[in-house]
């Protein structure tokens, strides 16, 4: 080979155990991890892996999860939690997840996510986990059947985009601004692309920030998104307890010199100021200020990249010493059992409460409609989660508008949609 | 030959199955398929029509149900500028063949299709045209003739174990 390979081709060619890989080429991956939900997972390969006559190829490689329908509202959707642990049991699979909150975050916080690995995940916003220089794409029911009855999987070799920030972000301005102007500028069709997140804004950000972008490099439509391992990522893996052994190999995961790019996106970090995503796209983007003035029923804080620790710190930020307006509601889903616990022990968690929020379960919740927290008919909805597709929070005349989190809080207190920045200088309500 | 059935861009896996649908079994899940944006399609689409739309079809959600909604429905195929990776392999391994066709936009509601899979070929019998899409690689027609990936499977698994 004569060209650098990007990252994203460095995995591929490591697991389909070739020299190099070229965007385009046709190749079969084996699978270092492979996890799935419980409306994914279980419910939907069980019937296939029994018609097969085969369990999981490595039950060691494979995690579930009880996020979606974590806790069940009904007998229905409890059976389906039930199932997957009974099939955890039987197929040998320890790493089962119930309920103890989102995927993409417990099982990173599991120090299940190792730089350099192949990922395949039973849930679209699987590239979260590229965050920590892994491939990590998501996968329908069946794909994710065939992949935990053989281990391996073909691909079509994503070309990469790559998207650099440079500089540093502005006070209030964060990683879901980023990604919601992203999903404008760059658009929400980049399908069998990777997206390679780099610059010194973004080597600046914490893990829990390379997540956001990973987790909805799936809103650009793309295949993964990625970020090279550097010290954030190694001090992340060794305080969950699963330090990398050898860094040096994980450092040169990044992208040679050389690599070749589809396209090479340039953005400065303080040009950007908080964004909002109208209804019903994560595209449909704009300045919060195009937005201001817009009346909420509900605030929503939740999802694996929109209730975080760190998430929970930038609403608290907002609401310490101030009020939810009369007349809206604030619902926050902190997005690990975990994530409850550290909110807990900072204080977070109480200058959330005292200021009017109502705390739901760790778990998927509203965010796709399944769980708590869905919206009625003409209900405007401003949310920290990843999309807004209409009729995805409960009914299909509900508004979703998204935010960051500093965005959805400040929007809690004012009532309506507000720059955070302005709310912040006004001081308390 | 089937009538066309035509979407714009970006319909996505929320529009093709709706969270509130997603605990029903399938057939029912089905009879809400696309309701959002067209009530009428899952009572009107008939087997071997053909659903025709624009850019990134499928975007959204990993779920198969989008897919698979469409193919209880007796949709033959889906043509599109171009499809979302997910729903695209989705389509493919329930045995939905999923096809680029740049022209889709041609393509009128109501117009009578019809396509040749091994060809690449479709005939807009209405418009009295024709047009080339790439045909898929033989794995993955393979895995259509066979009627999805699982029973491809099964045909490995009950090989390899003979
Ligand atoms: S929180 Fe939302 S985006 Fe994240 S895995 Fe659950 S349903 Fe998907």
């Amino acid at each position: 080979m004569t060209r650098g390979a990007t990252l994203v081709e460095k995995v591929i060619a490591r697991a389909a155990g070739l020299p190099g890989v070229t965007p385009g080429q046709l190749v079969v991956a084996k699978v270092d991890l492979a996890f799935a939900h419980d409306s994914s997972g279980a419910r939907r390969w069980k019937p296939i892996l029994d018609a097969l006559g085969v369990g999981v190829w490595d039950p060691d490689k494979v995690a579930l999860v009880n996020d979606h329908y974590a806790p069940a509202a009904d007998a229905e959707t409890a059976g389906f939690l039930k199932l997957t642990r009974d099939f955890a049991r039987e197929q040998g699979i320890e790493n089962l997840f119930d309920m103890v909150g989102i995927s993409h975050l417990v099982l990173p916080d599991a120090g299940l996510i190792r730089p350099g690995a192949f990922i395949a995940g039973g849930d679209s916003h699987t590239p979260m986990a590229g965050a920590f220089g892994a491939y990590a794409a998501g996968y329908g029911a069946t794909d994710m059947a065939a992949i935990v009855a053989t281990g391996e999987t073909w691909l079509s070799v994503p070309s990469t985009i790559r998207i650099e920030w440079s500089g540093a972000f502005a006070p209030f301005v964060v990683a879901k601004d980023v990604m919601l102007h992203l999903t404008r500028e760059v658009g929400m069709d980049n399908g069998f692309r990777a997206v390679e997140f780099a610059g010194d804004a973004v080597e600046a950000m914490s893990m829990h920030a390379r997540m956001v972008l990973c987790n909805m490099a799936a809103e650009l439509g793309a295949e993964t998104g990625v970020v090279a391992p550097d010290a954030v990522t190694f001090n992340y893996l060794a305080r969950v307890g699963r330090p990398v052994e050898n860094e040096s190999a994980a450092r040169a995961l990044a992208s040679d010199p050389d690599a070749v790019f589809e396209r090479v996106w340039r953005f400065r970090a303080e040009d950007l100021g908080p964004q909002i995503a109208a209804p019903h796209s994560p595209g449909n983007t704009g300045p919060v200020g195009d937005y201001s003035g817009v009346r909420i029923d509900q605030a929503y804080i939740g999802a694996c990249m929109g209730a975080k620790v760190d998430d929970l710190r930038m609403a608290a930020e907002v609401l310490r010493g101030r009020k939810v307006a009369p007349g809206v509601r604030l619902l926050i889903a902190p997005a690990s059992r975990e994530t409850f616990e550290t909110a807990s022990r900072e204080g977070v968690l109480s200058d959330l409460i005292t200021a009017g929020a109502l705390m739901m379960p760790s778990g998927c919740g509203a965010c796709a409609g399944y769980g708590g927290g869905v919206l009625a008919d003409g209900e405007i909805c401003i949310s920290s989660t990843n999309r807004n597709f209409k009729g995805r929070m409960g009914s299909g005349e509900a508004q979703v508008y998204l935010g960051s989190p500093y965005s959805v809080a400040a929007a809690a207190v004012a009532g309506s949609i507000v720059d955070p920045r302005l709310l912040m200088t006004q001081g308390a309500r | 030959m089937g009538r066309a059935f035509v979407f714009g861009d970006n319909i996505d896996t929320d529009l093709l199955a709706p969270g509130h649908a997603m605990k029903l079994e399938p057939r029912e899940m089905a009879r809400f398929c696309l309701e959002a944006v067209d009530p009428q399609f899952a009572s009107v689409v008939r087997r071997g029509d053909i659903v025709v739309a624009g850019a990134n079809f499928g975007m959204g959600s990993s779920r198969e149900q989008a897919a698979i909604s469409l193919k209880l429905l007796g949709v033959a195929a889906v043509f599109a500028q171009s499809f979302a990776r997910i729903f695209y392999r989705n389509a493919i391994n329930i045995g939905l063949p999923a096809l680029v066709l740049p022209e889709a936009g041609e393509i009128a509601a109501g117009d009578e299709i019809g396509f040749d899979l091994e060809q690449g070929r479709a005939d807009n019998r209405t418009q009295g045209r024709a047009y080339a899409f790439q045909a898929l690689p033989p794995h993955l027609l393979a895995v259509i003739r066979d009627g999805g990936l699982t029973e491809h499977l099964k045909r490995r698994f009950n090989g390899t174990r003979a």
